[in-house]
């Protein structure tokens, strides 16, 4: 115990370590954080009425960015099910990193709900038995209990192979199967979860579409992944990491399906509602043309779209996946293009037009941004510091096979 | 005939049956009953407008009234023709008609009822009622027209005068109070 | 119930389960300030839900909100907690073939229901529309039109507020049970107990929920000072809000604010249950429609056009 102990703070020590280029690093995080702070202070002080959300458009910035985060964390999984089911080694060794972004993710969403809500000292009031959680009633009630239970059984994997990591020994599958088990349904859950709690909502038909669970599915397996890639390459070149290239590829290779059926379930809800071209197509109609010169929209989504297929075409040619260069452009097209589809580009034409026919423009505010980018900052911070504390005791991993 | 009696002992049974039934039913219903009608009391005899505990508002007040001040001692004139002292009076009411449609002759501060019976100016629903009858009854239901006071009791039955004017019943326009804010028009202000 | 009560070194009562649930959470001393500072503050942090408290809780709450209320608006403020009255079943009718779009009703209600002024809130909004347009088609609608002059030829006006549906879609997807129907229809918030998500007004398909971005700010002298807990008593900032028939009124069996101000009786309120009341007689003689009827929401308001021919003999 005393040795867990010691070994515990030994690694908590190597968060520190680092070079000047680290400790820059963590300074810009610690500043971006800082900021985001005051502009909450404020939000705190004024209202969300520093935030461009109103009656018309209730949801904004920051439930676009916890939709996007929802499928992050999501995609953990993704790396879970070849690692340990089919026993994929190359792959088995990077899940770590895995789990602590789907970690990371995962508060992130939860800060993103916090930064929302209205009255945030009260949200206890949503917690089982001391709350009067809304179950099975709200979909927002199913999310609490999917994405912190999503949040307990990463930790909990992370937690278990860490802890037998600096004991010296491997870990056991009989006590991680189960875990890892659990996490797969419960990944597709958050995101199964997260779609209907749009899909939910019959006032609004741009949410209100059976599709829009396999999208968030096929969305979220590829900009988790893209984002777990350009992350590895990183901690390889600094943290000198060892990650095979094969299972790089094969995650690139996986990220490459995801894609193509993301863009064939969006050609789906564009060709069904341009086609009937019914009144439930306006906020369609608003994201792609605009309604009456309002285009707020148009020049971002269009964007997302030419990315996301540029993204597909490289991704698509095996000589430009293998290669990191190209590869690289396609996962940074990639993060762009379903971070504006899946977030603004889903929440914000959902409400706009409004259920009354008012077309109110929305557009994130100076405050909002901060405390987005506060909020990112945040998770940054988070995913180092988790990492600069597991490395210690993967890398005292590699002298034992498992 | 073994048959029929066995048919008439049916039908027997049924009917006593049936007036039980019939009588335990009303004798759980009475109290109900009994409570409607202390909640609403019968229409009075004569037959009034509004049932008993509700008011209906008063003809708007003239600003020559009575009328007989002046008209006692004028004799009716009734032809067709441009008011010389009502000017404020134009009848756009009917294609064709004149004041003595609904205006007495000889007593101007009384109406006219088409059967010839005077009526008060307060009881103008009354006249209005003789062509609008549909109107009338839908009034009456609360329905048409305004009502203000208890939904569950005592209340004010706005006049057919409180929104029509009866020599121009048309509703006219009014200026509408100011639009809501557009949302981009919803700032933070200091209020300290 | 007499609850066991632990007392709080800041002379303030808190029963045990409260000082159980505050404890568990872990949340007191990291989102409170110093304990004395501001006792309404740690009382409006424990409060229970509102259906959760008996009379006994009710009636402390009540008075500690009526103690801040009339301090802050320095006026002698009433909060009502009526209970809704039995065998009543709240319905609204209102003739679009009536309405002149004058948004008396607005107004009337702004000032009954302490609506903020600056951040403006209104709790109906009065959608103008082209004759002959498309009914189903409220995107064609305009809310702010401001001609010298209303009605407007060529068009008609339907007003919105919340429709009390019998299903509503914001109870079903509040986290926190904050808002319910209650016996008698009225869709009510605890607005203490809202933690401002604004799902319910992503979810309301009739636009009909308001939250409020800001501080909300009722000069001290247009205060209504008859409130209820569950209507239109001063609402905190960051929680949602909406039309509520009145409740202060009408669960003592007055008109709504809106019947008594709309100015050609196009606004009908009464009992569903009853059938000589206006409402009920209203879907006997007109053949009444809701809004959004393929939603399945079955709102209890219901629109009509109530004008037919008034004139003897068919009219021209």
């Amino acid at each position: 115990m005393t040795t867990a102990l010691i070994n515990f703070f030994k690694d908590v020590t190597n968060i520190f370590k680092g070079g000047p280029k680290y400790y820059g690093l963590m300074g810009i995080l610690i500043a971006v954080v800082a900021v985001g702070f005051g502009a909450y202070y404020m939000q705190a002080d004024r209202g969300l009425i520093v935030t461009a959300m109103r009656d018309q458009v209730a949801w904004g910035f920051y439930i676009a960015n916890f939709t996007f985060l929802v499928g992050v964390a999501a995609a953990a999984v993704l790396l879970v099910i070849p690692a340990y089911l089919y026993k994929f080694k190359p792959i088995k060794e990077v899940v770590l990193f895995g789990e602590i972004m789907a970690v990371t993710a995962i508060s992130m969403c939860l800060l993103f709900i916090m930064v929302d809500v209205g009255r945030p000292l009260f949200v206890w009031h949503m917690l089982p038995v001391i709350g009067t959680i809304n179950f099975p009633a709200s979909l927002l009630g199913w999310d609490f209990f999917v994405l912190n239970g999503y949040l307990a059984v990463n930790l909990a994997a992370l937690g278990y192979v860490l802890y037998r990591y600096s004991q010296g020994k491997p870990y056991d599958l009989k006590v991680l199967l189960p875990i890892v088990i659990i996490s797969i349904p419960m990944a597709f859950s958050i995101h199964t979860v997260t779609a209907f709690l749009y899909g939910a909502v019959k006032a609004r038909p741009f949410w209100n579409v059976s599709i829009l669970a396999p999208r968030f599915l096929a969305s979220a397996f590829c900009s988790g992944p893209a984002l777990m890639l350009l992350v590895f390459q990183a901690l390889r070149k600094y943290e000198k990491v060892d990650i095979e290239d094969k299972a790089m590829f094969k995650i690139a290779e996986i990220i490459t399906y995801a894609l193509g059926i993301n863009l064939f379930f969006l050609f789906v809800e564009i060709f069904t509602d341009f086609y009937a071209n019914t009144l439930h197509g306006e906020s369609m109609h608003y994201l792609f043309f605009g309604i009456d010169g309002k285009t707020n929209l148009v020049p971002f989504i269009w964007t997302a779209v030419v990315l996301n297929l540029i993204a597909f075409a490289i991704m698509l040619t095996p000589k430009y996946r293998y290669n990191y260069k190209t590869l690289n452009i396609a996962l940074v097209m990639m993060i762009i293009g379903v971070y504006i589809e899946k977030g603004m580009g889903l929440v914000i034409p959902g409400q706009t037009p409004d259920t009354l026919g008012d077309l109110y423009e929305y557009m994130p505010t100076v405050p909002e941004l901060l405390i987005s980018i506060g909020v990112w900052g945040i998770g940054a911070l988070i995913y180092i510091t988790l990492v600069k504390f597991a490395l210690p005791k993967i890398r005292a991993a590699k002298n034992f096979e498992h | 005939m073994k048959k029929m009696k066995a048919v008439f002992f049916t039908m027997l049974a049924v009917a006593a049956l049936s007036v039980f039934l019939i009588q335990s039913g009303v004798s759980a219903q009475q109290p109900a009953d009994q409570a409607k009608k202390q909640q609403q009391p019968k229409q009075a005899a004569a037959k009034p407008l509004v049932q008993a505990p509700d008011t209906v508002t008063p003809a708007p007040k003239m600003a020559f009234f009575p009328c007989s001040q002046c008209h006692a001692a004028m004799p009716a004139n009734k032809t067709e023709r441009a008011l010389a002292f009502h000017t404020e009076i134009a009848l756009k009411h009917m294609p064709a008609g004149w004041c003595f449609n609904c205006h007495d002759e000889k007593n101007r501060d009384k109406l006219k009822l088409a059967n010839g019976d005077l009526i008060d100016y307060n009881d103008s629903a009354k006249l209005c009622g003789q062509c609008h009858g549909a109107t009338l009854k839908e009034w009456q239901d609360g329905v048409h027209g305004k009502r203000t006071g208890m939904w569950n009791g005592k209340k004010v039955y706005e006049n057919c005068l409180t929104c029509h004017d009866q020599h121009q019943p048309a509703f006219k326009a009014i200026k509408p109070l100011p639009a809501p804010e557009k949302p981009e028009k919803i700032i933070y202000k200091n209020k300290k | 119930m007499i609850k066991k009560t632990r007392k709080h070194p800041a002379g303030i009562n808190v029963d045990r389960r409260t000082f159980l649930k505050g404890a568990a959470l872990g949340l007191a001393g990291i989102a409170l300030p110093p304990a004395g500072a501001d006792a309404g503050l740690l009382d409006d942090f424990f409060q229970k839900h509102f259906r959760e408290m008996n009379d006994e809780e009710v009636r402390k709450v009540i008075d500690r909100l009526e103690k801040e209320y009339s301090k802050k608006y320095s006026k002698d403020i009433k909060v009502k907690a009526t209970k809704p009255m039995e065998n009543v079943m709240f319905g609204y009718g209102l003739d679009i073939g009536r309405c002149i779009g004058c948004r008396r009703c607005v107004y009337a209600c702004v000032e009954e229901n302490n609506q903020s002024r600056d951040p403006q809130i209104h709790w109906i909004s009065v959608l103008k529309m082209k004759k002959g347009s498309n009914l189903v088609d409220l995107n064609n609608s305009d809310k702010y039109y401001q001609p010298d002059q209303v009605p407007e030829p060529g068009y008609f006006y339907l007003p919105v507020q919340c429709q009390q549906c019998e299903d509503p879609p914001c109870v079903k997807v509040c986290p926190t049970k904050a808002t319910w129907k209650d016996k008698d229809g009225i869709v009510v918030i605890d607005y203490n107990w809202c933690i401002g998500c604004r799902y319910c007004m992503a979810a309301c398909p009739y636009g009909a929920r308001r939250f409020n971005w800001g501080q909300p700010n009722i000069p001290a002298d247009q205060i209504n000072p008859n409130t209820h807990y569950l209507g239109n008593r001063p609402r905190p900032k960051g929680s949602v809000e909406k039309c509520t028939f009145c409740i202060q009124r009408t669960r003592e069996g007055r008109y709504t604010a809106c019947v008594e101000a709309c100015p050609v009786g196009a606004r009908k309120f009464g009992n569903l249950l009853d059938p000589n009341s206006e409402i009920r007689k209203a879907m006997e003689h007109f053949r009444v429609f809701r809004l959004k009827e393929d939603l399945n929401t079955r709102p209890q308001f219901f629109y009509f056009f109530g004008v037919k021919s008034n004139r003897p003999g068919g009219g021209k």
